[in-house]
């Protein structure tokens, strides 16, 4: 299997489990991003594709398993005193509208805005949610490539703003409010935090039996407590498979 | 014994045709990848066009060859006249002791991976710059300090060879036609081994423009033509190694034409420093 960066760690664990429990042929798990994940099971490189944002309407042909759900936190330097924004003031930030802290009731200083590279899943969940098909996130911004790396920047830039996945969330940097909603796992899991995109395992067709042993030890119990235990929100085993 | 011999001078040749073959290889393969896209969205769209959102069909590298244009003087500014003080240091004014300790860890310095000089910059330089600067820290200057320190061992190593390979006999005419230690160092030795120091900045130049982890964590990668040292902006390499991983369709010819960009400037830069190579031996 292969794909989405955010999925792979978790993705590991679970093959690592699978691998000790089951006798046979050995779960493989590389990274690449959701496009890479998408591309390999279309191609049949990968068995399994991992894809951390829902598949465009062109991506056809794949069969999709819902395998966990992830929130998206907006993170902010601790010191910032600014801790809740709405979706339009984030929607402003990121799209080079509102440049300055005082104009979301933060202290004055101009907003370094941190996002990803094109064609990452995260990018591509945050757009989706919530940029929406209007408003563009500006060229402007700082591009990092990892969720570490924009983390780092956000832990020790007092004016800057980033947004990456909740589980990935440390002390060094604090998670705001979105439409007044803190991102927790409880909120997360029930829906009332509206920023959430799939964890998805695609594909091909019909799986084969190898690849349909793994899709259906992931949505076993353990398997989704194990997912809850890393931060990210378990599906359950009736919203599975719901087909391309 | 003939046979062997014949054998080994063959097998030789056949060693080094490989390495030949590999670059040639490499060339091909980034042309025939890259060209197609240049083609189809027009040369001058693609060089000078301003907007790059390459998953909504927009192409256009003149923010990142202005982003690597900028980084890479940058680097040149710091480490050519730092590098050529340390050169003529190390050859003319420093006695043997200090030279035997200068000489290693400069070459050390060669050896640090490319991530470590990054981190560093990330952790020391950013949040220094962004303090007592302003601006959002990841700029054109914290990548141009950082490769300049990078390419400081290339520049020193070739103008210490440059300097050293200036006759004896001149400075020693020098010497005895009255001149002090230090007009013998700037009339003389200096003028004479000019080709070789030119051939250094400009083989450091190469390196700077080619680095990529490092100017990836610290320049910002934003795609926006830098308004200043203290702007964040993206160059030609860190472009490619963003987002080649996700990269498909037009995307990724989009990249491979990047390369092909950055193998031009590459080559011209080799060229150059061919040409003074070829002028290296000092005239009178």
């Amino acid at each position: 299997m292969a794909g989405s960066t955010s999925i792979q760690p978790i993705a590991e664990l679970l093959a690592d489990r699978y691998m000790a429990q089951h006798a046979g042929p050995a779960v493989e798990v590389q990274g690449g991003g959701s496009s890479a994940g998408i591309r390999a099971a279309l191609s049949g490189a990968a068995e399994i594709g991992m894809s951390s944002r829902q598949l465009k309407p062109e991506e056809t042909g794949l069969k999709e398993y819902l395998m966990a759900r992830d929130a998206i936190a907006l993170i902010v330097h601790p010191g910032n005193p600014v801790r809740s924004l709405t979706k339009e003031q984030v929607r402003g930030i990121f799209s080079g509208r509102v440049q300055r802290w005082e104009a979301v009731g933060g202290r004055s200083g101009a907003i370094t805005f941190i996002t990803r590279e094109e064609g990452s899943g995260t990018r591509g969940a945050f757009e989706e949610l919530v940029m929406g098909k209007e408003t563009e996130i500006a060229p402007d911004g700082i591009v990092q490539d990892s969720t570490g790396a924009a983390r780092a920047i956000v832990a020790t830039d007092p004016d800057a703003i980033a947004y990456i996945s909740l589980g990935m969330v440390t002390p060094e940097v604090a998670a705001i409010a979105l439409d007044g909603v803190q991102p927790t796992h409880e909120s997360a899991t029930d829906g009332t935090y509206a920023l959430t995109r799939p964890f998805l395992l695609l594909t091909k067709g019909e799986p084969t039996p190898k690849a349909r042993a793994f899709l259906d030890f992931v949505v076993t119990p353990e398997s989704q407590a194990t997912i809850a235990e890393e931060g990210y929100i378990p599906v359950k085993p009736a919203g599975r498979g719901s087909g391309a | 014994m003939k046979t062997k011999e014949w054998l080994i001078e063959k097998t030789l040749l056949l060693m080094a045709l490989s390495a030949v073959a590999m670059l040639a290889l490499i060339a091909i393969f980034v042309f025939i990848e890259g060209t197609p896209i240049m083609a189809r969205e027009g040369l001058g769209h693609f060089l000078l066009g301003r907007k790059w959102a390459p998953t909504k069909g927009s192409f256009g590298i003149f923010p990142m060859i202005v982003g690597s244009v900028w980084v890479t003087i940058g680097a040149l500014v710091i480490a050519g006249p730092l590098g050529l003080a340390c050169a003529v240091f190390l050859v003319e004014i420093a006695p043997r002791k200090v030279a035997d300790i200068v000489r290693p860890a400069i070459q050390l310095l060669a050896g640090i991976p490319s991530v470590v000089y990054g981190f560093v910059g990330i952790v020391v330089l950013v949040p220094l710059i962004r303090e007592h600067l302003g601006g959002p820290g990841l700029s054109v200057l914290a990548a141009s300090i950082i490769l300049g320190v990078m390419v400081l061992p290339t520049v020193i190593s070739i103008s210490q060879d440059a300097l050293e390979a200036v006759p004896r006999t001149y400075k020693e005419g020098a010497l005895a036609l009255g001149c002090t230690h230090w007009q013998a160092i700037t009339r003389v030795i200096l003028p004479a081994a000019r080709p070789g120091i030119t051939v250094a900045i400009v083989l450091g130049l190469g390196r700077a423009i080619g680095e990529t982890m490092a100017v990836i964590m610290v320049v910002g990668n934003a795609v926006k033509v830098p308004a200043g040292l203290l702007d964040p902006a993206r160059t030609l390499t860190s472009n490619i190694a963003l987002e080649m991983a996700y990269a498909g369709g037009d995307h990724r010819e989009a990249l491979f034409a990047t390369g092909v960009v950055l193998f031009m400037f590459i080559m011209l830069l080799n060229s150059l420093a061919a040409l003074r190579f070829g002028r290296r031996r000092p005239s009178p």
